[in-house]
């Protein structure tokens, strides 16, 4: 198969509220620091990729539309993606796609979410007529997932709480962390108010403003870089129904598939140890351990234990989230770009305060909707 | 038969953050002044873009435009909607404002329309810095000039409502119309032989479900959430417990409400019983069912469910 590598990466400063950029401003920022990043012109970009979580999160029906001339895209190929919580990820793959099919040199993905806008919880508890009134929020949704996962593996109750203390750390060395609380501790943490038990308010993600860009580029694009790229070994995606009887919450099938296909295709037997550093899709802590093991970082019930052993933090076996991860910016539709994005900046030794030493393989993880939509992809140094 | 159906409104006053470029365009319309944005071909862009669809670059440069323009194609609406700008019938029109390389669509109140029509802005009496600020354009000269200054406007208020009818499926219907008669019903899969409690077509399989199976209005908490925190759109004051209850018949569990117990008693594996309303008040609704609470019986055993989690 054709070759394809991760030329540039751009992000913003996610935060709470991005009023002074429309969403428009708000992806140059990211794309413009994508293209500098690459050093790479507007007139090299063959294609554009969008990427947006559900349209009523801003109450606009196709930004790609009014985004199409901002964005670059105008007299080039404009594609939207749109694939939930995840989508961020098939971003960056249907950009791969562009490339290893041979049809363009150089594509631009970007995702963006402006929260603010609106309500995320609002937009996502729409009750239809003939439905009961039971609604429990975003949280509540996998709140009971996780239960479930702490009765069948009998994991002890902290573990959560250390995810989050770890992300939180890690994001205070990420200048555009949303969250950035180097203060954390386990203590505050477990002192922090229960939101949807067994989830507290700091093993959440927040609500961000932000987006994220890349321009992945063919073999000779990347060849004539003179920077570090970082080549796409691998990708993935995979989907099941949100609801069917015999699902497996915890474990969902979508998500392991992708990943035994992931491995094989970038010919990885042992991915704990052949993957130096993973970027993990954790918007509530229980996640990272429950991913580690639907993955196959670990076999099933040993994810707590790899969280409890400290070994998922930067300078251990595998570090997940140096970025902070979800946990600490979560500009929904740009999430999984962010993964995808901060994988290849480690690679690329261009992760700063957060850099992974020596990170030569990285693994991206997205998925989105009732753990319905997967992404990953492993990105290298070298081909 | 007709299945049911109802109507379904969705509604939120989003806002809009609009940057540099159109939060001084929406400042200027506060001071009835129109302006454009200049690219770098020379042309000016009526509304203003924010980005040179040439070079790429940031719009800087906004120039004053008149807000009398002449209408560039039009066509007629009869029927006014909802939401838009006139509730009588109007022509929307495509107009080059007077200084401007480029058409904007507006309403025009008048009772015919034609190419090359002059027209100008009808303002609001009180603007306040958005694109409503533009109430419509009438035939004519303007003979007003606006003041100048006033600080961009950093956000913008969009009130957005959207109604739909929702129709239910046979399937939906079935369960509903059992429902106001006091019974819960699935269906099962010809293929996989499962029980859907709603009965719908599979999710596995792909195919339509048959055989109407009753199910008991009893059964077991699989798992749970005890919901503390109030957000946008709850229905309910905090706390409460939303759990997975597995019907027994059923073989996928459904979202209801445990009460009757205290949030911290309610366990994995409890078995519960529906609490119906009073008679009197069902319908084709699952409200009538109004929660679960205990039923008293011993636990389910782990092995019993853990298939469903």
């Amino acid at each position: 198969m054709r070759r394809a590598a991760v030329l540039g990466t751009g992000q913003t400063e996610h935060r709470t509220r991005r009023t002074d950029v429309s969403m428009a401003g708000l992806c140059r920022e990211a794309i413009d620091r994508a293209l500098a990043d690459a050093a790479t012109g507007w007139d090299q970009i063959d294609a554009v990729v969008l990427g947006k979580a559900p349209d009523l999160f801003e109450g606009v029906m196709m930004p790609e539309l009014f985004l199409a001339d901002a964005i670059g895209a105008a007299g080039k190929p404009l594609l939207r993606v749109h694939t939930a919580g995840s989508v961020g990820g098939a971003t960056g793959i249907v950009a791969t796609s562009l490339i290893r099919a041979g049809v363009h040199r150089r594509v631009l993905a970007v995702a963006f979410e402006k929260q603010s806008e609106s309500n995320a919880m609002w937009a996502l508890s729409i009750q239809p007529p003939f439905s009961a009134p039971i609604t429990a929020g975003a949280g509540g949704y996998f709140a009971p997932h996780i239960r479930s996962y702490i009765r069948r593996f009998d994991a002890p109750a902290h573990i959560g709480a250390l995810v989050a203390v770890k992300d939180r750390r890690n994001g205070a060395l990420n200048p555009h962390a949303h969250l950035r609380q180097p203060d954390i501790t386990l203590d505050s943490v477990q002192r922090s108010p229960m939101l949807w038990d067994p989830i507290r308010y700091d093993e959440t993600c927040p609500s961000s403003d932000g987006a994220c860009a890349l321009v992945i580029g063919d073999q000779a694009a990347a060849e004539a870089s003179s920077n570090q790229v970082a080549w796409i070994r691998a990708t993935a995606m995979r989907t099941e129904p949100t609801f069917y009887s015999g699902k497996d919450h915890v474990d969902p099938r979508a998500g392991s598939v992708a990943a035994s296909a992931l491995w094989e295709a970038a010919g990885i037997k042992r991915p704990l140890e052949e993957i130096d550093v993973a970027e993990l899709y954790v918007p509530f802590s229980w996640f990272e351990p429950m991913w580690l093991e639907n993955v196959g970082f670990v076999g099933q019930g040993q994810g707590w234990k790899l969280v409890e052993s400290g070994e998922t933090r930067i300078g251990g076996a595998l570090p997940v989230n140096p970025s902070g991860g979800v946990l600490c910016s979560n500009p929904i539709g740009a999430s999984g770009l962010l993964r995808f994005a901060e994988a290849a900046m480690q690679v690329m030794g261009r992760a700063g305060e957060h850099q992974v030493p020596g990170a030569a393989t990285a693994l991206g993880h997205a998925y989105g909707g009732g753990s319905q939509f997967f992404s990953m992809w492993v990105v290298g140094r070298q081909p | 038969m007709d299945t049911l159906a109802a109507p379904l409104t969705i509604a939120f006053d989003y806002t809009r953050s609009l940057g540099p470029v159109l939060g001084r365009f929406m400042a200027g319309l506060r001071e009835r002044r129109v302006l454009g944005a200049r690219t770098s071909d020379g042309r000016v862009h009526v509304p203003p873009l924010e980005y040179d669809p040439v070079t790429h670059e940031p719009v800087t440069d906004l120039v004053e435009v008149s807000p009398t323009g002449t209408v560039v194609s039009w066509t007629w609406n009869a029927r006014p909607v909802e939401g838009q700008p006139l509730d009588r019938p109007f022509g929307w029109a495509l107009i080059r404002l007077d200084g401007a390389d480029t058409p904007m669509l507006h309403a025009v109140d008048a009772s015919e329309l034609h190419t090359g029509m002059r027209v100008r802005i009808r303002w609001t009496p009180a603007r306040q810095g958005h694109i409503r600020d533009i109430e419509c354009f009438e035939p004519g000269e303007s003979d007003m000039s606006g003041s100048t200054g006033g600080e961009p406007v950093e956000i913008m208020t969009t009130p957005i409502r959207l109604h739909y009818t929702h129709t239910t499926s046979t399937e939906e219907d079935r369960y509903l119309r059992a429902l106001e008669q006091g019974r819960i019903i699935g269906q099962r899969c010809p293929a996989c032989r499962k029980v859907y409690v709603p009965p719908r077509v599979c999710p596995a399989d792909g195919v339509a479900p048959d055989e109407v199976v009753e199910v008991a209005d009893r059964g077991m908490v699989t798992t749970f959430c005890v919901v503390n925190v109030p957000f946008a759109g709850q229905r309910l004051t905090p706390p409460y417990v939303v759990a997975q209850v597995l019907l027994d018949g059923a073989d996928i569990p459904i979202s209801h409400l445990i009460l009757g117990v205290e949030a911290a008693d309610v366990r994995m594996g409890m078995r519960v019983a529906a609490v119906w309303r009073d008679r009197s008040r069902w319908s084709t609704t699952p409200e009538n069912i109004d929660h679960f609470e205990p039923s008293g019986e011993p636990d389910a055993p782990y092995e019993s469910y853990a298939e469903h989690l």
